[in-house]
């Protein structure tokens, strides 16, 4: 069977199942590498992608419901937010491994699209769901803060 | 002092008693080999300095191509501590290359050439990367610089003297004329390479890049373009995953793969030593093929035992006296004729290292031997390995080291567990590559935990409330025994990683004894960030706050008085103390905990402030940490270094535990083998001592002091004696 998924702006004819997880399209399909395999569940959100704008596990968002809506992988993802948030995590050192990073910068890009101004406990909620082993959260939420001031400046 | 350093490096990484103190105190410091990065100049004078690809390449660290980069080969992994960055920038400084140009590159395996030189073995870990190669990387861009001046000395008929580097430009000024790297590596390539002895390493205050915050080079971390092992693509790859047994210790039986061979996309199903192996065209196939397998597994000679039986065996044998790592003085008299003897037990559970990237590795092998591609941290004891596995010489096994998605220590399997796993799978398909990848599920549960232990401390008091005597007992697995590591670190029935941290307790107290006894368990257990500094490090500083209240002393008063022989461990926890305010007023239900210890020959003091919250449970708020670990190479990858390993020893201290059931690990994902997450991560400063000393690792020494200092400070708000990890209010 074949359904057919928008990826980055590209239409994407994948031979898969309607429930095959949007992770192993985009990763195993697609061939985009970038957005990353941690849990399987939904737990850790290394696999965050967009989804029409809203940040989703694609480790647990069937290809069927991702058919015919907008995703954008870290890849793709180029809106000022985005570029705010890449370029305070590399000046604030953010990654350490890096696995988890793809997810976490698609996490807090969706979270500025919408809040330029995030507090603390905003932030944690927003970040919640993506785990760092590394525990680069202190980076994190300051690369946030700086973002969100570049995008309010700007 | 640190110019005799410098000098003493020439022979040894660090003073003699400090690298014998090295080697005994390191988990990972297997052979002792006396290997000098003098032989890196002299062994690479015999070679052309001109490689297959046309670059200069004066020896086997640095490479300088007509395109102006200089790629520096990184022999040790990048798993998130900043080793690209660390040894990039001891190459570019002595290079005086423009940070702009360089590029680092993983090396490939080649025990010759890319040994760690504490271990004479190839590979990462034992926070030594920086330790090992201070001077070495030094020699490979001081060597490289000076060829370079002597190709432009050669082309503009001046005197090599008058000529000057600077951030890779090499210039003369009285003609005026300059050059840069690039334009002349070609010619650098055909001067002699010049004797270790005619080199002439920088003076600390000649550093324009040591010492500094430099952008990191471990690229593409921002952009996704970064290569993990899970990202790798090669043409006809198959994906692989592993049905393995269910309890430790049970062996297959049998299987019918009738309808795991029904689903679209899988290839084949083969049985491998370590249990049933899918191959298919994607991860989803083989994941869908390996859930409809049914598996017939003997349980038989599976372990039966549970958590909680194991830990009262180790109770029950922690009466009993064990094998001696440390006895000064008379402990049994003394705590005999003590005024006050204060006793404690601790229990700390198994440990999953929970790599983000689950563990994975991609392998081929043919006629002509096998070639990886892997997140490697062990190289030489993986060559070995699977050289072993397809009776090849080691050098016949290529690995492409990748960086890895987080380990932890999890990547330098002693056994090359997941990577003979691989190249079993891998020879069944000769010319196929094969990629093995692991579930979150059979990451949480296939082992290779940090072990379950058990302490038990006794203290003795005299009637001035004196520490007089100190006698702990230890027990539980060997994480070294049976390994390649076995010959070095495990002497007299003492793994050294089973009693570190407490054997090397630099308190002053006139009679101390560490025993431990070593038990055999079937789960395979391994080496976690800072390895035996994850328990020790806890019995013996929440039990110095034991004392401290008993006594009704300060906690840093009373360390500070018992630490006078020294002055590392001193000085770290009197800038930890003040930067937090200790002694301050501070809001109801809030407390500051303190905690101290030396890993790896670096000193780390953490003061933690925790609350109380009004509905139940404690938040650490805050955590204050000085960090000793000789002269600061990147100041900002300490800072990072603290602050994650900080947050990697908060799982354990807060929520994380691995607990088995009938010889079954319970856990198998993160909502029942839970992590920090960003909303308890507390806010931290680091603070680093300057230091002249010769430069120590990082990567492991922030994690031991969070858990007794979150634990310290508890004790002070609720007098609450914490016996075991996770933390619970009662």
């Amino acid at each position: 069977m074949s359904v057919t998924l928008n990826v980055n702006g590209v239409d994407h004819v994948v031979d898969a199942e309607p429930d095959t997880p949007l992770l192993w399209a985009i990763r195993d399909h697609i061939e985009l590498t970038g957005t990353k395999f941690g849990c399987g569940m939904g737990l850790c959100g290394a696999c965050t992608v967009h989804l029409d704008g809203q940040p989703i596990r694609s480790c647990s968002t069937p290809i069927g419901y991702a058919s015919g809506k907008k995703i954008t992988t870290i890849e793709g993802v180029q809106t000022q937010a985005a570029k705010a948030v890449q370029d305070a995590w590399t000046e604030l050192q953010v990654p350490q491994c890096g696995y988890c990073q793809s997810g976490q910068i698609m996490s807090a890009t969706a979270l500025l699209e919408t809040n330029q101004n995030p507090s603390d406990a905003e932030i944690d909620a927003a970040m919640q769901g993506n785990v760092c082993r590394c525990a680069t959260y202190v980076r994190i939420r300051k690369a946030i803060k700086t973002a969100a001031k570049e995008l309010r400046d700007a | 002092m640190f110019n005799r350093q410098m000098k003493q490096q020439g022979v040894a990484p660090t003073s003699r008693r400090g690298f014998l103190k090295l080697m005994a105190g390191s988990s990972a410091g297997l052979v002792l080999a006396m290997n000098l990065p003098k032989a890196v100049a002299a062994e690479d004078a015999a070679v052309a300095s001109l490689n297959d690809a046309g670059q200069f390449q004066p020896n086997a660290f640095v490479k300088i191509g007509s395109d102006n980069k200089v790629r520096v080969l990184i022999k040790h992994l990048e798993m998130g501590q900043g080793t690209y960055t660390g040894l990039a920038t001891l190459v570019a400084e002595e290079l005086d290359a423009d940070w702009d140009q360089v590029v680092s590159e993983g090396a490939p395996a080649n025990t010759a050439k890319y040994k760690n030189l504490f271990w004479g073995a190839q590979g990462t870990g034992g926070s030594s990367a920086i330790a090992n190669s201070f001077e070495q990387m030094r020699v490979a861009g001081a060597t490289a610089r000076a060829m370079l001046v002597s190709a432009a000395a050669e082309q503009w008929q001046v005197p090599a003297a008058q000529i000057v580097v600077s951030a890779g430009v090499v210039s003369h000024v009285g003609s005026g004329r300059s050059a840069t790297f690039g334009e002349l590596a070609d010619a650098a390539a055909r001067q002699p390479v010049p004797a270790y002895e005619d080199l002439t390493l920088k003076q600390p205050k000649e550093f324009k890049l040591i010492g500094r915050k430099v952008p990191r080079k471990d690229v593409g971390k921002t952009d996704g373009s970064a290569i993990f092992t899970q990202d790798i693509q090669l043409e006809g790859m198959l994906t692989a995953m592993v049905a393995h047994p269910p309890r430790f210790g049970a062996k297959l039986n049998g299987f019918d793969a009738t309808q795991a061979k029904q689903v679209k996309g899988v290839v084949d199903v083969i049985a491998i030593p370590s249990g049933v192996a899918v191959l298919a065209n994607d991860y989803w196939s083989a994941k869908q093929g390996r859930d409809r397998l049914q598996i017939d597994w003997d349980e038989s000679q599976a372990m039966q035992q549970s958590s909680d039986e194991l830990m009262a065996q180790y109770r029950a044998l922690a009466d009993q006296p064990g094998a001696v790592a440390r006895n000064d003085g008379e402990v049994s008299g003394a705590l005999a004729g003590a005024a006050t003897v204060i006793e404690a037990e601790f229990e700390f559970p198994y440990l999953a290292h929970a790599t983000m990237e689950p563990m994975n590795c991609v392998a081929r092998v043919d006629a002509n031997g096998c070639e990886l591609w892997n997140g490697e941290q062990l190289q030489t004891g993986d060559q070995a390995a699977v050289a072993q596995l397809l009776g090849l010489q080691p050098e016949q096994v290529a690995i492409n080291m990748l960086y890895a998605g987080g380990s932890f220590g999890r990547r330098a399997n002693p056994h090359s567990d997941y990577v003979v796993e691989t190249v079993n799978i891998a020879k069944a398909k000769p010319g196929v590559p094969i990629k093995l990848v692991w579930s979150r599920e059979d990451d949480t549960r296939a082992g290779y935990f940090r072990p379950m232990y058990f302490h038990k401390i006794r203290g003795g008091l005299d009637a001035n409330g004196k520490l007089i005597g100190w006698e702990q007992r230890i027990v539980g697995q060997s994480i070294l025994k049976g390994t390649a590591f076995e010959a070095f670190l495990v002497k007299d029935g003492i793994d050294a990683t089973s009693v570190e941290g407490a054997s090397t307790l630099p308190y002053a107290v006139p009679n101390l004894k560490v025993d431990l006894h070593t038990v055999e368990v079937p789960v395979p257990v391994q080496w976690w960030r800072s390895v035996g500094h994850t328990h020790t490090a806890f019995s013996t500083e929440v039990f110095m706050d034991r004392v401290a209240k008993a006594t009704g002393q300060d906690p840093v008063a009373l360390r500070m008085g018992l630490l006078k022989e020294h002055p590392r461990h001193q000085g770290v926890l009197k800038l930890a103390a003040e930067k937090a305010g200790w002694g301050r007023d501070l809001p109801e239900g809030h407390a500051l905990g303190v905690a101290v210890h030396e890993s790896f020959n670096s000193y780390v003091a953490e003061v933690a402030e925790v609350s109380l919250k009004p509905g139940g449970g404690f938040k650490v708020e805050k955590v204050w940490c000085a960090v000793d670990c000789g002269f600061a190479v990147n100041p900002e990858v300490i800072k990072t270094q603290m602050e994650g390993g900080i947050g990697y020893g908060l799982s354990p201290a807060l929520m994380s535990a691995i607990t088995i059931d009938k010889g079954a690990v319970v856990q198998s994902n993160f909502h029942d083998y839970q992590v920090l997450r960003i909303n308890e991560m507390p806010e931290i400063e680091v603070f680093i001592v300057p230091s002249a000393e010769a430069p120590t690792g990082v990567g492991e020494p922030g994690t031991p002091p969070i858990a007794p200092a979150v634990a310290n400070a508890l004790y002070a708000l609720t007098g609450q004696e914490f016996t075991e990890l996770p933390l619970r209010l009662s």
